[in-house]
């Protein structure tokens, strides 16, 4: 050692580390960390908040409607062998208050860490080289690997922040403090794993759009795999298939946090984390800035028929998504209402649940219409936020000037407007017909009556169109006179009726309150009646906010 | 019809900023209409007013004999507009952005389509994503040059192309004006309106502070003389003779119209080896304008203070 040692810090070092930094393109890091944080401060936050709320808000459910052991038996007797309801929750370990929130949001919370490390990585990384802010930033002393390590530091530490989170808050709803570490480090690990995917995947596609389809496409393979995996009855005693094996999502119950933990199965998704780190860097330190490895096909080079007029071109802008929506939905609603064949036992173990369920549904008798009534209710919702999606488009156009390449042609405001709520209109009444169809043949096929159940599921569902078409026409409305507060307020609606819908009975709210929700007025179906003055309201209520939000429109500036 | 646009004192203002003062701006049926001014002028929201996207705070507006902001519509079917930060369709390829905005403006003209796309070198097969912001122009350029519009609203067009392209540009400019189509380009690069435009007017923080044709621009201002002479001459004192250099017998003035032929016959007296008499560039207007006005600003401030 030098006497420099005991003087104070080597003077060279911070020069050493700056050269460090320049050979290994990580040149900048810190600074493109600080202002990803900067741009997501709020998001952040909100997604560490929300995943802690959902794992430990289940924990203190679990507690107060299981409060004894034989009641959680029950209930883990009942839920843990249902194959629809493994294959929407994954396996139960245990009938423990931590076994079963294990069971019932682990791997939810794992997707929803998995979303959000996906969205912050692709955000910072092939988001911001598409629009050129890569480019600006990376012609300053910016390292070419520093927007990745940037991003994937941005992504790290909510998911190091949830693990952590959890572990404090899980041991306050009494949980046991050794498995509430296991489940919140495996929760912050998936985020961790799907991060690293999410990083391969913006090498892998020129488009933001693209990259984010590659990594969501691997969360939705993950989900299924473990589904097919966890929802074979033979394999209950004997394990999971090797099909779970296969799937990050899977790891979090594979963990066992709170039956005999299996810690070393942690080391899985840390190493996806460390291996897609490791391929995303190398990619990244072979390519060309805006370049993809997959090519980028050439389209056509003449416009079809087809592509003519704004209703044209809102159907070829939209087309994509709605594809994935309706998937989605199909596939969702074919595992709930197959789960619906269970759920009569499954309640039998629970008066308190029995309520829950009836509270959700509207309080019908039969237990069974309750919970498919109530799935058809989560559909309308869902339909209504992707109707509300749609709409919000016309903002984006606007705000990114190619709404004024199509208003300076013979294409009136109006005209342009009802081009995208038309796709609105048509992609929610297509998505609830989808879940309706979805839902009766899932459940209709295990009771053995599909075709009926198919007819009576997807007029339950339909039955949810005029509600959801009543809260997209709010976002017409902000849109076309609040330009610059729509999307925040448009999305502040659909939230207050998601809380209306969750709490509003809990809460003991007045009437007066929970008639602001369109779903209030919906008809409860299957087993309700159905009376044609709240649906016409609704409808009414739909066109007079269109209306006004078009006649806003007309007389605004544009911009 | 005699004027395909006419602005009287127009205004507009966003929150505290006005970005419209008072503009007046005429453009005749079939001119080239040069519309100059530099960054944050106002020249885009002067179009975007035409265009009947924002709506003017004040004054009148009239856009081929109707009202931009209440008949934007119909007046659109008659018009083309290529805007000077061309976003398109990530997803979409030129070929198909060029033939929808054709439709919308209510169809193009397919041979012309093929040989604009030929003659700008564009690959229409193309994703726009792939595009750089010069072919992004080219594809605005191709959809407006290919329909039938009377009236072209170009937003500095050229400022992603390269001097190539920049010639091409020129070409179709001169052929839509034999073509009897009217155009209004607005623009900060002074050689293009120099080479392309009838008619000239300048805007300045929201105000038309010149209009007209070059020539009569020139009219209001100075000739450039730059001699060599035989033997050092004096022109102090004399009027009309500005900005004089003299480094032995190299002379540099600016001379007033009226006094050139005053001046000229002093040089020749003299004895003159070299002579350049020039009128200035529009470039060199335009600065002289500018330069006047923050002089006679900088006084008023003066004044009160």
């Amino acid at each position: 050692m030098t006497a420099a040692a005991h003087v104070g810090p080597d003077p060279a070092a911070p020069r050493r580390r700056a050269a460090l930094a320049v050979r290994t393109g990580l040149a900048g890091t810190s600074e493109l960390t600080r202002l990803a944080f900067r741009r997501d401060r709020i998001a952040l936050p909100a997604g560490v908040y929300v995943i802690t709320a959902l794992v430990a808000g289940t924990a203190y459910t679990f507690r107060r409607l299981y409060p004894t052991p034989a009641a959680r038996a029950a209930l883990a007797a009942a839920g843990g062998t249902n194959p629809a309801l493994r294959f929407l929750y994954g396996r139960l370990d245990g009938d423990s208050l931590g076994s079963l929130t294990t069971w019932r949001y682990g791997i939810w919370a794992g997707i929803f860490a998995a979303l959000m490390t996906v969205f912050i990585v692709i955000r910072h990384t092939r988001t911001d080289e598409e629009a050129g802010r890569l480019e600006l930033v990376g012609s300053a002393a910016v390292g070419r690997q520093a927007a990745l390590a940037a991003a994937l530091l941005t992504a790290a530490v909510p998911s190091v922040a949830v693990a952590g989170l959890l572990c404090l808050v899980l041991p306050l709803v009494h949980l046991p403090a050794a498995g509430s570490a296991a489940l919140a480090l495996s929760i912050g690990c998936c985020g961790l794993a799907f991060a690293g995917i999410a990083a391969v995947a913006a090498q892998l596609s020129a488009s933001a759009r693209a990259a984010r389809g590659i990594a969501l496409g691997a969360l939705g393979v993950a989900f299924v795999l473990r589904g097919v995996g966890d929802s074979d009855p033979h394999t209950g005693a004997a394990g999971p298939s090797w099909l779970s094996w296969a799937s990050p999502l899977a790891w979090i119950q594979l963990v066992r946090p709170f039956a005999s933990a299996r810690w070393w199965v942690l080391a899985f998704p840390l190493a996806i984390f460390a291996a897609g780190t490791a391929l995303a860097f190398g990619l990244a330190a072979r390519r060309d800035l805006d370049a993809g490895l997959l090519p980028d096909r050439p389209g056509r080079a003449t416009a079809s028929a087809f592509l003519h007029g704004p209703f044209g071109l809102a159907w070829r802008l939209q087309r994509g998504a709605l594809l994935g929506w309706a998937v989605g939905y199909a596939f969702t609603f074919a595992a709930t209402g197959a789960a619906a064949k269970g759920v009569g036992q499954l309640l039998g173990t629970s008066s308190a649940l029995e309520r829950e369920i009836a509270r959700l549904g509207g309080g019908q008798a039969a237990i069974t219409n309750a919970y498919l009534s109530a799935i058809m209710l989560l559909a309308g919702l869902v339909a209504a936020a992707y109707a509300v999606s749609v709409i919000l488009r016309l903002r984006t156009e606007e705000t990114q000037d190619r709404a004024e390449p199509v208003l300076a042609t013979a294409t009136s405001r109006v005209r342009w407007a009802l081009s995208h709520v038309a796709v609105a209109v048509a992609g929610a009444a297509l998505l609830l017909a989808v879940a309706g169809v979805a839902a009766g043949l899932g459940y209709g096929l295990r009771a053995g009556s599909a075709g009926s159940q198919v007819a009576r599921m997807l007029g339950a569902a339909m039955g949810q169109l005029p509600s959801a078409l009543a809260l997209a026409a709010v976002a017409v409305l902000v849109f076309g006179v609040l330009p610059r507060a729509c999307v925040a307020s448009a999305w502040t609606a659909v939230g207050l009726v998601v809380v209306l819908f969750l709490f509003g009975q809990v809460l003991k709210l007045s009437h007066w309150v929970l008639d602001i929700s369109p779903f209030t007025h919906a008809p409860r179906l299957p087993g309700g009646t159905v009376s044609a003055a709240p649906l016409l309201w609704l409808c009414l209520a739909a066109l007079a906010f269109s209306a006004a939000g078009l006649a806003g429109l007309r007389r605004r500036d544009i911009g | 019809m005699a004027n395909a646009i006419e602005l009287r004192a127009l205004r507009k203002s966003f929150g505290q900023t006005r970005a419209l003062i008072g503009l007046d701006l005429t453009v005749r049926t079939g001119e080239v209409h040069a519309f100059l001014g530099p960054n944050g002028a106002g020249k885009t929201t002067t179009i975007r007013i035409l265009l009947g996207l924002l709506r003017a705070d004040g004054g009148e507006a009239t856009l081929l004999g109707g009202d931009p902001w209440r008949d934007a519509t119909r007046l659109h079917a008659r018009l083309a507009y290529v805007p000077g930060d061309v976003t398109l369709w990530p997803g979409l390829t030129g070929g198909e952005i060029i033939d929808l905005l054709g439709r919308l403006r209510g169809g193009l003209d397919p041979k012309r389509r093929s040989a604009l796309v030929e003659k700008f070198a564009l690959d229409p097969a193309k994703k726009a994503r792939a595009y750089s912001k010069g072919n992004r122009q080219k594809v605005a350029l191709i959809a407006a040059l290919a329909s039938d519009a009377e009236l072209l609203l170009l937003d500095e067009p050229t400022s992603g192309l390269d001097p190539l392209m920049e010639a091409t540009f020129r070409e179709c400019v001169n052929d839509e004006r034999q073509a009897g189509r009217t155009v209004l380009l607005s623009s900060h690069i002074l050689a293009e309106a120099e080479a392309l435009s009838d008619r000239v007017t300048i805007i300045r923080d929201g105000r038309a502070v010149e209009t007209g044709t070059l020539a009569q621009m020139r009219h209001l201002t100075r000739d450039l003389v730059d001699a060599e002479l035989a033997a050092p001459v004096s022109l102090d004192g004399v009027p009309g003779v500005h900005d004089l250099s003299v480094t032995g017998t190299h002379l540099r003035c600016e001379v007033d119209h009226d006094a050139l032929n005053d001046v000229l016959a002093r040089l020749t007296a003299a004895g003159v080896r070299s002579l350049l008499c020039r009128p200035p560039t529009l470039e060199e207007l335009f600065l002289r304008q500018y330069s006047a006005e923050d002089s006679a600003e900088r006084a008023v401030a003066g004044g009160q203070g």
